[in-house]
């Protein structure tokens, strides 16, 4: 078995195992589910991004010169619901997450496939009922649906784009369920707990918050709307409610939901930088257990949100030391990166790139995030530029980073083709000159006052806008040329091997792209996650298996 | 064959076995961990509801005795009653289709929908008496908005009318109903789709699908009912029963 000659007649593959549109629509196998999700992430992405533009074009000036103060509220409104509820939320759960969880523990499948493609269905409904939302007159109350704005106040549709949230939640939920059980339940043979790669353990921790975050915000969402059409008051003091009590539940999901985004992200980047560096990762326990720790904290530092909101100075005092500690996770898995660099043989490909991107703007998101969780520097930076540079270095530098880096890392296993390395780069790195040129700007706007949400603005702060502007044009730019590749691949790429990076995961241990059931027969897990020592050393230890390890 | 990799052949594999387990342990244990991890997030979602109980109560705690106490505590007995009996059916229904029992398992099944229905009527009618009493918060129901009768200080005991304390408002009241239609509301759907679900489990039974081997579907179904009910435990004294005594001896 150790010879392996190419077959003449084509390999039954998951995409070539059926054809028609409804072989697609009605599936169960995850991976195909996975590309379900890509597509539809993809589109939501763009129509985040274009309002992203209309944004950037607007804010190039300090007058009202494209749109009208209420256009501008919907505006940033619906980027920020788009972006946030329909792509960063899903976007590696659903798409790698779902291709790769099972692939990686040698599963066959998720446990539960109709369910994972009745989650698809919840998405896509969601969806559909926020763009509806959006073309009938859009929602202007900030992502954030605070009370008494969105439940009393505001004239645009906050129901029905609430409703779009509450019905995609349920399918965050089931993807967090099914993801779970899973991993307990699914694991092949020898596949111990601790022999999982690292995107399994973040996968987890990220599941866990989307099972117990999720339902929270269905229940508050749906409370608001009753509110709002029932005048019904549990957030409205004119009936005796508390709007505050909206923020604090609100928040409950909303922090976790950050780490919904950046925690697969992280899993992401751990399985990069291990593998381009060919090492085993350094403190392999610390960075597992430190996304369960970055979960459970999660949970607790809500209140960082209500600093300036009537919240009582020693919860501030709690929340704040709270969300110091959440720091101490973040800070294990940059360090443990950063170490297992160091005497890597590390190789600069564009997932590399984007992994090494990634730590960069995390740290820079996260250490901004601790001015943030001061409680005098937040009262001056609340509500201002600072924060929008803070997060959208936590979304975009973390998440949207760790996504394309895993994209391009396990396009050969999605797709069965290789990308081309020099576009790869040079998209990389435009993305990052992009992104700093965009985002750095707006921590300086921030601190001389700039508030967010505003699109009049006193002239002085125009040279920094411009900035911003441009750096959002180059980035723009940067994620058009990896979408035209991408499609370009599926057709004229190079044939991917079924181990083009030679690495140890299961998932390089069958075919690009797998078959249906991912394995031919079910795997013995005999070895340990980013088990890197040369053939010679596994020898002598007795662990050299030469029809694994001599794949080229 | 390679060194390190098994074949996934069973000698006698159940028909009732997806293609993706290995085994029906294996597909039992996934079923019971899912329901299990579903009703950890029904827990979450109604504890959205809970809190906004517990903070409006210490806010407000003699609007919502007045309002707890003109709740119909017969009722609400009753129906803690016939939940905690259908349990009882539905544990039974559960052990009956694991020995083997397949008619006994559709008796227990048929009694526990009937329970759950009962419990369902009982709960319309509470339901209906609060509609009489217009005690239905804000415009739920359009022409009918909140406006109870109040009890005048000393006159003739109206079991119609709100006896509210002197210095409460009749909003905080508004909201104690709107917080105990949405718990008894949300926890009457569970309801709906709990029996929903026992009807294809009936279904199935009398078809013989389920048997020693194969009752996973029962099982799980059971742990949801059971969850129902439990919701129901709590809410019965947090909406019905705290505070009662104060009516009187307060």
């Amino acid at each position: 078995m150790g010879t392996f000659t190419a077959a003449t007649a084509p390999r039954v593959n998951y995409i070539n195992a059926e054809y028609g549109i409804k072989s697609w629509l009605l599936t169960k196998d995850h991976k195909r589910i996975a590309l379900l999700y890509l597509g539809s992430i993809s589109f939501f992405f763009f129509i985040g991004s274009l309002y992203a533009i209309a944004i950037r074009l607007e804010l190039l000036t300090p007058q009202a010169d494209l749109v009208q103060s209420s256009t501008y509220n919907k505006m940033f409104t619906q980027h920020g619901i788009i972006m946030v509820f329909f792509f960063l939320i899903p976007s590696i759960p659903a798409t790698l997450g779902n291709f790769l969880v099972p692939m990686m523990i040698g599963a066959k499948d998720l446990a539960f496939p109709r369910l994972n493609l009745l989650s698809w269905y919840i998405y896509l409904a969601g969806g559909l009922i926020t763009i509806y939302a959006l073309l009938a007159g859009g929602v202007d109350t900030g992502w954030t649906f605070y009370t008494p704005y969105s439940t009393t106040f505001s004239n645009s549709y906050v129901v029905a784009t609430g409703l779009g949230i509450f019905i995609n939640g349920f399918s965050s939920i089931l993807t967090g369920l099914n993801f779970i059980v899973t991993i307990h339940t699914m694991r092949a043979p020898g596949m111990k707990w601790f022999r999982l790669p690292l995107f399994i353990w973040s996968h987890y921790a990220t599941s866990l918050v989307m099972v117990l975050g999720t339902p929270v915000i269905a229940i508050t969402i749906l409370l608001l709307a009753f509110e709002r059409v029932a005048h019904v008051g549990i957030f409205d003091p004119a009936l005796g409610g508390d709007p505050v009590l909206f923020q604090h539940l609100f928040w409950f999901y909303s922090h976790p939901a950050v780490y919904i985004m950046v925690l697969p992200s992280m899993g992401v980047v751990s399985e990069i930088i291990a593998n381009f560096s060919r090492k085993n990762i350094f403190g392999y326990k610390f960075v597992a257990f430190s996304s369960l720790a970055i979960a459970v904290f999660g949970f607790l530092v809500w209140g960082h949100h209500l600093f300036v909101a009537s919240q009582s100075v020693y919860a501030g005092m709690i929340f704040s030391f709270l969300s110091f500690a959440v720091a101490i996770p973040s800070a294990i898995k940059v360090f443990n990166w950063t170490a297992t660099l160091y005497r890597g043989s590390i190789s600069y490909d564009t997932p590399m790139l984007y992994a090494l991107g990634f730590i960069g703007l995390f740290t820079v998101g996260g250490m901004t995030g601790l001015f943030l969780a001061t409680l005098a520097v937040d009262v001056h930076v609340s509500d201002t530029y600072f924060i929008v540079a803070h997060f959208h270095f936590i979304m975009v530098g973390g998440a949207l980073f760790g996504y394309l880096g895993g994209l391009h890392y396990w396009w050969p296993k999605i797709s069965g083709r290789m990308y081309p390395e020099g576009w790869g780069r040079f998209s990389a790195l435009v993305v990052f000159v992009g992104f700093n040129l965009t985002f750095l700007p707006q921590f300086v706007l921030g601190y001389l006052g700039m508030p967010r949400r505003y699109h009049v603005y006193p002239p002085e702060f125009q040279v920094l806008h411009v900035l911003s502007t441009a750096g959002a044009s180059i980035l723009g730019v940067g994620l058009l040329i990896p979408l035209f590749y991408l499609i370009w691949t599926l057709r004229y790429g190079p044939i991917a091997a079924a181990n083009p990076w030679h690495l140890p995961g299961l998932e390089w241990r069958t075919s690009s792209p797998p078959p249906t059931e991912n394995f031919e027969t079910t795997p013995i897990v005999t070895w340990e996650a980013y088990e890197f020592a040369p053939i010679e050393e596994m020898k002598v230890i007795g662990k050299f298996r030469p029809e694994v390890d001599s794949v080229s | 064959m390679a060194e390190g990799y098994v074949a996934t052949e069973h000698a006698a594999s159940h028909p009732a076995l997806q293609h993706h387990f290995e085994n029906m342990e294996q597909q039992r244990e996934a079923g019971t961990l899912g329901m299990w991890v579903f009703l950890v997030t029904e827990i979450m979602f109604f504890g959205g509801m809970f809190l906004a109980y517990m903070l409006f109560r210490s806010a407000y705690p003699g609007a919502f005795v007045a309002g707890s106490n003109h709740l119909d505590i017969k009722l609400g007995a009753i129906n803690t009653g016939v939940l905690i009996v259908s349990s009882l059916t539905m544990a039974l229904a559960v052990y009956s289709t694991q020995v083997g029992q397949r008619r006994m398992s559709v008796i227990f099944l048929i009694a526990t929908m009937v329970l759950g229905t009962t419990f369902l009527g009982i709960k319309a009618v509470e339901y209906h008496d609060k509609y009489r009493d217009s005690l239905v918060p804000g415009k739920l129901i359009p022409g009918r908005p909140f406006n109870p009768a109040v009890q005048e200080h000393g006159a003739a005991y109206d079991e119609h009318k709100l006896h509210l304390p002197e210095g409460e408002s009749v909003k905080h009241v508004e909201l104690f109903y709107w917080i105990y239609f949405a718990l008894t509301g949300v926890h009457a759907l569970h309801m709906i789709v709990g029996i929903g679900l026992l009807s294809f489990m009936l279904y199935f039974s009398i078809r013989g699908r389920y048997s020693p081997e194969y009752h996973a579907p029962i099982e799980i179904s059971g742990l949801y009912w059971h969850f129902v009910d439990i919701i129901w435990i709590f809410l019965f004294p947090l909406l019905y029963l705290l505070g009662r005594h104060l009516e009187h001896g307060g």
